[in-house]
Parts: C-alpha cells; sequence; structure tokens
C-alpha cells in the first residue's frame, strides 16, 4: 500500500470560485503553472486542486470576471501556541520525503526589526526645514576607498589636488539592485534592472551567474560577482562592469554555498554560466581558495591585478555573530566596500532553516561595522553597503543614518514587478515570470515592463529620501551617513540602544 | 628577439604592467628572470604569448588568464591557475595548493608534486575541457566538486615515496569530469560515494593523447609512464543535490 502523503492533506490555500462571475474562459487554467486549475471536458467544468496552490494570486488577478478568490485555507488545526499548523506541515513534509526543507525570499519570522523601533527626526522653529523643491539636494553617493587628507597645491593661481584620487563609484541615488543571478531570475528582470539602473544612474549586480551577452553594454552600470562556483567567469566578464563582488555570504543562507538545480539549467543559462544543459550549478560553501583574511587579500588583488586595478572590489558577507571583527579583517584585506547581507535578506533557494535562523538582523551589524571600523581609524577605506530586508525609503535613510554609505534591494525590486512573496522561486515556476526561465512563463514580464516598475519604484524612493532629508534640515546624503543623531529610538533595550549608538526618544 | 626582464628588482605590480605593454607591443615572446614569489603575474592576460618563466612565481600565475603559454623553470606557488581560461602553464618542478581552482580551459603540466586541494571545481563546457596532469603526488581534496575536466595523477616524479600517490577526500563530491590515477589508490582514500573504474578503449586514447603532449614537454618517456594501469575516478551522478530537499 502506497504510504499516505499528509503534507497533500491540507492545503495552504483554498481556491474560491464565484460560479456567478465564472464565465469558464479556462484562462485561469494557461495562467496556472503549478497545474491547480483543469477544465474537465467530459463534464464542461473547471476544476482545482488546493493542495497545490501556492498562493501566488496569478490567477485572481488576471481572471477577466473576477471570479477566483485565493484564501488562506479557512480548515484550523485546534489551536497550540507552541504547535502552530507552520511547524506541523514541515514535519508532514519531512515525514513524506525526507531531506532538507526547501525555500525562498527572505527571514520569514516576526524577530524584531530595528527599523520599526527607529523614528528620524525633523526640523521644528530653529534650523528650518529645506524643501527639496525650491532647494538643492544631493543623494550622490561615492562608493570607495577615500584619502586620509586631502592635500591641495595652488597652480597659476587655482587651487587642485595634489594627489588624484583613487578610482570611485559614483551613485547619483544610494539605492543598488543586489545580486541575483541570470538563473534565479529571468532574463528580462536582469534587462530591466540594468535598464532601470543606467537611467537612474545606479548599479545593478549580476550575481554568479555570468553575464548574458546582451547585457554587457550596461557595463557601466554593472557589478559582476565572483563567488565561490566562479560560473561564467572570465577576463571579458570582469572587466565588463565598475566594480568586481567576491561573494562570501548572502544573508538568507549564511555558511552554505548554493546550487542552481539542474532543471533550472537551461540553452541559455547554460551559455552564460558556462556548464553543459541540465547539470547541477553548485557553488561551494567556501570559495576554497580562501581560507583566511590572507588568502582574501589574495583574490582581492588577484582580481585587481587581472582588471589593471580599474576596477573597486567589493566583499560581500553575511551579518553573522562577529560581523565586526570579520567586517574590519575584510577592510584590512583590501576591500573597497564591505556588503553585509543581513538575516532577512533575501535568495531564490535555501533551507528554511538557514533562512529562517542564521544570521543577525543588518540594523546591529550596520551600526557594529560602522563602530569598529571608525574606532580602528579605517572607516574611509572602505564604503558599507547594507542589504536585507530594506523595505521602504525611511529604511533606507534609517540604514545610512547608522553608518551605511548606500543599500542594495533585491525583494523590493521584484515586489516592484509583480512578485507577491509566495516564496516558491526554487521550483523555477513563477507564474509572474520573475523567478524562472521558461520561455512561456517570462513572456509575462517583458524587460520594458520590468524597467518602468523598478524605475518608477526608485525614483519615487528617492524623491522621500529628498524630502526626509529636507524635513531633517541636511541637503546631502553624506550629512546622514552615521548621523545617528537623527534616530531615536521606541521600546528598546538599553543594551540594543548601546548596539545602535542611539538614544531613546524623549532623550 | 624575446623580450627580456630581470624581475628582481620589481615589485609584481610592475612586472605586470612590463608584460602588458610588451604584449600590447606586439611581444609574442617573453623570458621572465629572477622571478622571487612574485604574485598574480600574466593575471587576466589575454593573448596568444609565450613565456619562460625562471625562479618560483607566487600566488596566483596566470589566474584569469586566456591564451598565454607559460613555462617555469622552477616550483610555483599557490593557486596558479586560478579560475584559468585559455592556455598552458608548463612546471619544471613542484606545484602549492589549489593550483587550477575552478580552471575552465587550457592545460597545466606539473613535472612533480603538488599540494592539497588541486583541480577543485574544474569545468568544462563544449569543447574546452581544462587539463591538469601531475607527474608527481597530489595532496588532500584533489579534484573535489569536479565539475569537467581532466586530472591525470601520475605519482613517478615525487620527492615524498613513503606517501600515498593522492590524499585523502580524493574527489569528494565531483559531478563532472574524470580523474586518471597511475596504479592502484585506496578506495578509502576517495570522496563518498565515488569507485575507481578500469578504463575503456576511448579512455585509453584520450590518456594516451594527453600524455604523450605531457611526456613531450619534460622529455619523459611515454611506454614508461604507460607501462602501469592506469584507473579512472568518475562521478556517480550529475546531480548530487538532486535528491536531497524536501518540498
Amino acid at each position: 500500500m502506497a504510504s499516505p502523503q499528509f503534507s497533500s492533506f491540507y492545503p495552504d490555500f483554498l481556491v474560491q470560485r464565484i460560479w456567478e462571475r465564472c464565465i469558464k474562459c479556462k484562462r485561469c487554467v494557461k495562467e496556472c503553472s503549478y497545474g491547480v486549475h483543469v477544465w474537465d471536458e467530459k463534464k464542461k467544468t473547471l476544476l482545482a486542486d488546493d493542495s497545490k496552490c501556492v498562493g501566488c494570486h496569478r490567477c485572481e488577478a488576471m481572471c477577466p470576471t473576477k471570479a477566483l478568490v485565493i484564501r488562506r485555507h479557512p480548515s484550523d488545526f485546534r489551536e497550540h501556541a507552541l504547535w502552530t499548523p507552520w511547524h506541523i506541515k514541515n514535519i508532514y513534509k519531512q515525514a513524506d520525503q525526507g531531506g532538507v526543507l526547501l525555500t525562498s525570499t527572505g527571514c520569514a519570522q516576526p524577530y524584531k526589526n530595528y527599523f520599526d523601533h527607529l523614528v528620524l527626526d525633523a526640523c521644528q522653529v530653529t534650523n528650518p526645514p529645506i524643501d527639496p523643491l525650491r532647494e538643492p539636494m544631493e543623494l550622490r553617493t561615492f562608493i570607495g576607498p577615500k584619502p586620509e587628507s586631502l592635500e591641495i597645491e595652488k597652480v597659476n593661481g587655482k587651487f587642485r589636488l595634489k594627489k588624484r584620487l583613487p578610482p570611485l563609484i559614483q551613485l547619483e541615488v544610494p539605492i543598488m539592485f543586489a545580486a541575483m543571478s541570470y538563473g534565479a531570475i529571468s532574463l528580462h528582470v536582469h534587462q530591466g534592472l540594468a535598464r532601470a539602473a543606467r537611467d537612474l544612474g545606479t548599479l545593478y549586480n549580476t550575481g554568479e551567474g555570468g553575464l548574458h551577452a546582451s547585457l554587457y553594454e550596461y557595463g557601466s552600470n554593472t557589478i559582476v560577482q565572483c563567488a565561490s562556483g566562479r560560473f561564467g567567469l572570465h577576463v571579458d566578464y570582469l572587466n565588463a562592469g565598475v566594480a568586481i563582488e567576491i561573494k562570501i555570504g548572502q544573508g538568507a543562507k549564511p555558511g552554505i554555498g548554493g546550487h542552481l538545480p539542474g532543471e533550472k539549467v537551461t540553452e541559455e543559462i547554460s551559455k552564460t554560466r558556462m556548464i553543459p544543459v541540465g547539470s547541477d550549478a553548485i557553488s561551494p560553501a567556501p570559495h576554497h581558495d580562501i581560507y583566511s583574511i590572507e588568502d582574501l587579500r589574495g583574490l582581492i588583488f588577484a582580481l585587481k591585478e587581472a582588471t589593471e586595478y580599474k576596477k573597486l572590489v567589493f566583499v560581500k558577507i553575511a551579518a553573522v555573530h562577529n560581523v565586526a571583527a570579520i567586517a574590519s579583517g575584510i577592510v584590512r584585506a583590501g576591500a573597497d566596500a564591505v556588503v553585509i547581507d543581513g538575516l532577512r535578506g533575501g535568495t531564490g533557494a535555501a533551507p528554511t532553516m538557514f533562512r529562517d535562523y542564521i544570521g543577525i538582523p543588518i540594523e546591529l551589524a550596520i551600526s557594529a561595522v560602522d563602530k569598529r571600523l571608525r574606532e580602528e581609524g579605517i572607516r574611509h577605506r572602505a564604503s558599507i553597503i547594507a542589504s536585507g530586508g530594506i523595505r521602504n525609503s525611511a529604511d533606507v535613510v534609517k540604514a545610512i543614518a547608522l553608518g551605511a554609505d548606500a543599500v542594495y534591494i533585491g525583494t523590493a525590486a521584484l515586489i516592484a514587478v509583480g512578485c507577491t512573496m509566495c516564496q516558491r522561486c526554487y521550483t523555477g515556476k513563477c507564474p509572474w515570470g520573475i523567478a524562472t526561465n521558461n520561455p512561456e512563463l517570462i513572456k509575462r514580464l517583458p524587460p520594458d515592463v520590468a524597467y518602468e516598475k523598478i524605475y518608477n519604484l526608485v525614483k519615487g524612493w528617492a524623491l522621500e529620501i529628498k524630502e526626509m532629508l529636507g524635513a531633517m534640515g541636511i541637503n546631502s546624503i553624506e550629512s546622514l551617513k552615521g548621523n545617528r543623531d537623527k534616530l531615536r529610538a521606541v521600546g528598546l533595550t538599553e543594551k540594543e540602544m548601546e548596539i545602535l549608538e542611539v538614544k531613546h526618544a524623549g532623550e | 628577439m624575446p623580450f627580456e626582464l630581470n624581475a628582481s628588482i620589481y615589485h609584481y605590480s610592475q612586472v605586470n604592467n612590463l608584460i602588458r605593454e610588451a604584449i600590447a607591443k606586439g611581444e609574442k615572446e617573453l623570458i621572465l628572470t629572477g622571478v622571487n614569489g612574485h604574485r598574480y603575474l600574466f593575471a587576466g592576460v589575454s593573448a596568444e604569448v609565450r613565456a619562460k618563466i625562471y625562479g618560483t612565481p607566487g600566488l596566483d600565475l596566470g589566474c584569469f588568464m586566456r591564451g598565454p603559454r607559460l613555462e617555469v623553470f622552477g616550483n610555483v606557488q599557490d593557486g596558479a591557475g586560478n579560475t584559468m581560461d585559455e592556455g598552458k602553464i608548463v612546471v619544471h618542478g613542484m606545484g602549492g595548493d589549489v593550483i587550477g581552482y575552478a580552471m575552465r580551459g587550457g592545460k597545466i603540466h606539473i613535472y612533480g608534486d603538488v599540494g592539497y586541494r588541486v583541480g577543485i571545481h574544474m569545468k568544462s563546457y563544449q569543447d574546452k575541457v581544462p587539463v591538469i596532469i601531475i607527474g608527481g603526488k597530489a595532496g588532500d581534496f584533489l579534484g573535489e566538486y569536479m565539475a569537467g575536466g581532466v586530472i591525470i595523477l601520475l605519482g613517478m616524479n615525487t620527492i615524498y615515496p613513503e606517501r600515498p600517490i593522492a590524499g585523502i577526500y580524493l574527489g569528494t563530491g565531483m559531478h563532472g569530469g574524470k580523474i586518471y590515477v597511475r596504479g592502484k589508490v585506496k578506495e578509502s582514500y576517495l570522496g563518498l560515494g565515488l569507485k575507481p573504474y578500469p578504463l575503456d578503449g576511448d579512455d585509453e586514447k584520450e590518456l594516451e593523447r594527453l600524455l604523450k603532449e605531457y611526456c613531450d614537454d619534460f622529455q619523459m618517456d611515454l611506454s614508461e609512464v604507460l607501462k602501469e594501469d592506469f584507473v579512472k575516478i568518475i562521478p556517480y551522478t550529475h546531480r548530487p543535490y538532486g535528491k536531497i530537499y524536501a518540498y
């Protein structure tokens, strides 16, 4: 007798069809890539298998008569504070199949969100606020090492710098697009990100999957990534962008590598990653040439030497317990920027236990790293780029006030192109055409649409940031960096405030 | 007249700049003398040139390079051929750790022994099949995570007669490519799930072709090398992570 599959007994979602609205056009059947909706030819009716529904809401959104509603399944287990349905169903899944629970996106557990316990300042009466509509407001940010001091000389009656500044990357807005590989997301999303980055004056990051031939033209807005798998990594690729990011870790899965399952390695992906079609693309947990800070320095300078010191080298780590000491080592190893990816950083695929229980919140990590680098007198030698759970422009402002130079957004950019956070990117069946490379599904999100949505989002955030800066009475994002006086805590402990270096509201 | 440079008075960055300048001027043959721990020589150089290197190049010789053919009269330190794309490195001596990490194409021929973690995550794609041939013995983790290409381990030109031909965890996690070992290798030294297999006709042809070029590089006698039988180690699956998840 076949063993019962407990996990299929209790669907997460209920597909509710309002029959008086349904015109049986079968659009839902076409839209669902998980096979929930089925047309029964004999009975001339539509059937739905709730157990396959992932809650992506594609059918509901596309139904021309709004005849579908996707709801959390109302069937309840008896209430128990400890054994919630999430735990029960995870155990069913593992009992049915054995193996590691897999999921996507960032941490879904309700840890304290420090951004939500920090409030911003605004001017009242004295030091009047600045209106960005009538006065210049600068979001321009420079990424890379800054000199210890500036020496100025007078030549022919004109002042000029004695020594040339090291190469820096100029961003018009302190928001960049986080590494998401071609393979994890569709080529159309990559094209949208690249174009948006160009028009916004910022950078996008290729992730580890190599660079598609169509994207080389966006080089001056590109960060290329060198991860442990070294996929699609060759001299043209290293020289394609303005920065090379060595990926050591990722907030969604600190301490482990990644793998793109063979199913997702299609013909096009295979060309870019330079591996055979259908084979697993495995990125080992460590870079096997990096077992120490000295080894990291070895790779940083190998990359700099190979690109003739024209590119900045970033090093990305997951925010973990000793993040401040690690970041200090990274700066001393010669990195031009330290990228810290916090507990809530997203992913296309990660073991659930890693996504939800490993790493520390980004807010604490930013502050700890900024403080440590300042104390050691090396803060100017590298920029801090923060990522992992940046949801809105206020989060950006708070991250910068805590000490970051700029932020990366990943999940927010994907939500901008229609992601509904169903957390099933790892299946490769994304019905919204985002986290998939199925040739039929990617048509659902053309590059132009991806571009427009991402561009709009960041444009909106940039306006909001200018407004918030103006309200605080400052006219340049530079003046906000590490400026914790603009922050106050609401409902944080002494210890938390000590780490964040903020005062409590009312102080 | 080849371009000749005494590296001993320069920093590695200067040496690389001079190499790049010479190549840009159209030099095809280069000779470097006095090399003593200079790192990253020929890093990212993309050109069809030949170079003779006298001394001991430092970390990451020829990393990311595409095309140069380097002949080293001495030993090489760690990371030679790191993520190398095309070209060749011939070493008339020994090699350090992580030689040929993530190498995608080209050849590395080492006369003597090598250190740990050599040939990790080599990969092949279409007509690009990287090859590492080691005349001596290898440390632990040879060919770990190997995704493609060929590693040949001879165990002949060694200064460690008492050691086994390869260290432990040979080929751990390999999911592509082949490792040929001359003589026998203890199964307990192999990575999880791997087994040594006898060679078939195609393997023998491939081995002979690759070893002929190797023997030519070092004036070794091919028939002597082929006197002993080889075993091959291949992955037990191309999808090592295919079945470890519950959805």
